[in-house]
């Protein structure tokens, strides 16, 4: 009888604070827990009560890393609660900041927190001594991504400037095409980056998951669609909470999502990509194959090729809306509250988050529900470990953390956002 | 360099959001630069990599809104020579600060089924209430340019260059039209400190205090304009209820409002 604990008590290059803990007894594994001890910071409480166009700007705080989707879902949601939509350029024009984050969040995952994984670093900055012009690619591109978001919002995070019902103020023509040249660099360089990261060694670990994204009838998706799997769900998103549920577990201050009376799925990148491979432009569909993607990829660590390939998705998308941008008339839709309920979904760069809110007539929130993308994946983090360990026993300790740890960060979590909720770590002894 | 030690700096985290920490790595033209200078001893964001301290420099983001953080916080100043806090959770309590405006175990209650396992404090506070701290730096989230500034001020034992005047001087220089005198539109600008370039009038909105209260703000004036553009109590309170809310200017005038 041999047992052995895998323990790291505070998970690095992660947003926020988490540990992980793995105990195995005679080639079993016991237990495998993504433990969130973040402390609980009661979004949804003070929600209530404040006015229907702060929510973009106070639930951004939810998170430093994906502000634009947290602004996204809100504005959305609430847009949906008062019976109005946003259309044509100013629509184009979200989704070209959602393209800024996605450069800013994915270059920040590939190149600095999860690449030194597979290289055998502990930093991106160790990492810099032995690939200095890999590691500067890496930076630059990551600029571009928050010089696209400084344009459009204002600053990189936390942005100012977009609000339910569009924006406060509509770039000029040229102040747009000034971003052709760099993301025409930025394109190439994650063409490249695709290629770079193909060539890592990969764990041979493999699991049939269901995917969950949105999935838009004509685009890859950012803001909008039904909510689909894999495995048969198709909805729209005013019935998100029909479709999954968050369950209370002992070891985190976040709650957990599952499929109601189903399982755990994965959303994110690898989900993103399963559901909406056709539509991704044909260079990214290129650059992918050319990697030695299928059209689904179900090995977690093999995920920063698929950041990757969004990389590349996302600099040829703002290159497109730039090409097509005429200034609107006016920088956003009037909005005038009513009494309802709202809902409200986009992909952030880790996953789906989901908002829905009840305001009343003078635009008050009465009730707020926010589920984020890490609390969604903290289920498949937990199996993934498990699996992975009993499969890696033969390993050595040292080894097997190192890779357990990398296990988790396969999923670029958000700690910070997973735990905005109103719970708190329970210890019955 | 190579015969002296390269000063240490760590990172710490408290209740936040993370995007103060990640203004260090945002600083992506001056990223590898910082780190020729000194050694990132302790950045979990960033790196696996921890070096013991203690340390020359350790950032501290986030409030303190647990027990455990109300010991911790006191662990990180007898480890660090110089504690810089930044972010308006550091330096005010930040947004989850609005708790402290009523009972937490409301919140709580409203929501669970078993309010007595919450273990969470009453107040976020902010880390100053808790220990001495060398610098405050505000915003939410930071000016990166000022966190380098902060870091180079005390890398060379000088006091940081940051600015205590209002968002006013910043928008004005940027030659702005005032939102509010040619618009209507309420702007905090007048008692906000200075720092993120007045973005939110260059963007055609109001500012909405990211930074904070200035040095001696007149809250009381601003008010007073606020009611004169026909703002209701309830929208003034929340004008001051921000990032910055338990702030002591902007608590007390909330609480004038709310009465």
């Amino acid at each position: 009888m041999k047992s052995k604990t895998i323990k790291v008590d505070y998970l690095a290059r992660v947003e926020g604070e988490g540990k992980l803990l793995v105990k195995i007894k005679d080639s079993r594994v016991t237990e495998a827990q993504l433990a969130i001890f973040e402390p609980p910071r009661f979004f949804e409480a003070f929600m209530r009560g404040r006015h229907f166009m702060e929510a973009p700007d106070i639930t951004a705080r939810i998170c430093g890393i994906c502000p634009v989707a947290y602004q996204m879902s809100s504005s959305y949601a609430m847009e949906d609660a008062c019976g109005a939509t946003v259309g044509g350029q100013l629509r184009a024009l979200r989704r070209l900041i959602y393209c800024g984050e996605y450069i800013e969040s994915h270059a920040l995952h590939v190149y600095m927190l999860h690449a030194p994984d597979f290289l055998g670093y502990e930093d991106a900055i160790q990492m810099a001594r032995d690939h200095g012009d890999t590691v500067k690619q890496g930076l630059k591109l990551k600029k571009i991504g928050n010089d696209l978001m400084i344009a459009l919002g204002g600053r990189e995070i936390h942005p100012i400037n977009t609000r339910v019902g569009g924006f406060y103020k509509a770039p000029s023509k040229k102040d747009l095409q000034a971003f052709i040249d760099p993301l025409t660099w930025a394109l190439e360089a994650s063409l490249a980056t695709v290629k770079w990261v193909a060539g890592f060694s990969f764990p041979d670990f493999e699991r049939d998951y269901e995917f969950v994204s949105l999935r838009h009838p004509d685009e890859y998706p950012f803001t909008e669609g039904n909510v689909v799997s894999n495995k048969g769900i198709d909805i729209p998103i005013n019935r998100f909470l029909d479709t999954f549920e968050e369950i209370h577990v002992e070891h985190s201050t976040s709650l957990q999502a599952r499929v109601i009376e189903r399982d755990d799925y994965l959303a994110g990148p690898m989900a993103r990509y399963a559901n909406n491979f056709d539509l991704l432009p044909k260079v990214a569909q290129d650059a992918a194959r050319e990697a030695g993607l299928s059209r689904v990829c179900r090995n977690p660590f093999q995920s920063i090729i698929v950041r990757a390939v969004e990389l590349v998705f996302a600099c040829h998308e703002a290159l497109r809306i730039i090409e097509q941008y005429e200034p609107p008339d006016t920088p956003f839709v009037p909005i005038e509250p009513r009494a309802g309920v709202g809902h409200g979904c986009s992909e952030a760069p880790r996953g789906l988050l989901y908002h829905r809110y009840r305001i009343n007539d003078d635009g008050i929130i009465q009730d707020a529900r926010i589920i984020p993308p890490t609390s969604q994946n903290q289920r498949a983090i937990e199996e993934d470990l498990r699996l992975f360990v009993e499969k890696n026993l033969h390993l050595s300790t040292e080894k097997l953390t190192w890779q357990c740890e990398q296990a988790v960060r396969n999923y670029d979590p958000c700690i910070s956002c997973s735990c905005h909720f109103l719970d708190l770590k329970i210890v019955r002894e | 360099m190579a015969s002296k030690k390269k000063p240490t700096l760590a990172v710490w985290k408290f209740a936040s959001c993370d995007g103060c920490q990640l203004s260090l790595l945002d600083c992506e033209d001056e990223l590898l630069a910082v780190a020729d200078v000194v050694q990132i001893a302790n950045f979990p964001e960033a790196s696996r990599a921890v070096k013991r301290g203690p340390y020359d420099i350790s950032l501290v983001e986030g409030s303190i809104t647990t027990p455990h953080d109300a010991e911790r916080i006191h662990k990180i100043r007898r480890m660090s020579k110089t504690l810089v806090v930044i972010g308006a959770c550091a330096t005010a309590g930040g947004i989850q600060a609005l708790r402290n405006f009523t009972d937490v175990r409301r919140y709580v209650s409203a929501v669970y089924a078993h309010p007595e396992y919450i273990e969470t404090l009453n107040k976020s506070t902010p880390i100053a209430d808790h220990v001495f701290v060398d610098f405050e730096l505000r915003g939410c989230p930071i000016n990166k340019y000022h966190l380098i500034e902060v870091i180079n001020a005390y890398l060379n034992g000088r006091k940081p260059n940051i600015p205590s005047y209002s968002v006013c001087m910043e928008c004005k220089r940027k030659g702005n039209v005032c939102v509010m005198v040619a618009t209507g539109v309420p702007c905090l600008g007048p008692v906000t400190q200075a720092g993120c370039g007045a973005i939110c009038p260059s963007f055609n909105r109001g500012c909405y205090s990211c930074f904070g209260p200035k040095e001696t703000p007149n809250t009381e004036a601003l008010a007073g304009w606020l009611h004169a553009l026909d703002q209701r109590p309830d929208e003034i309170v929340r004008a001051f209820r921000g990032f910055n809310a338990y702030a002591e200017p902007f608590r007390k005038q909330s609480e004038a409002y709310e009465k």
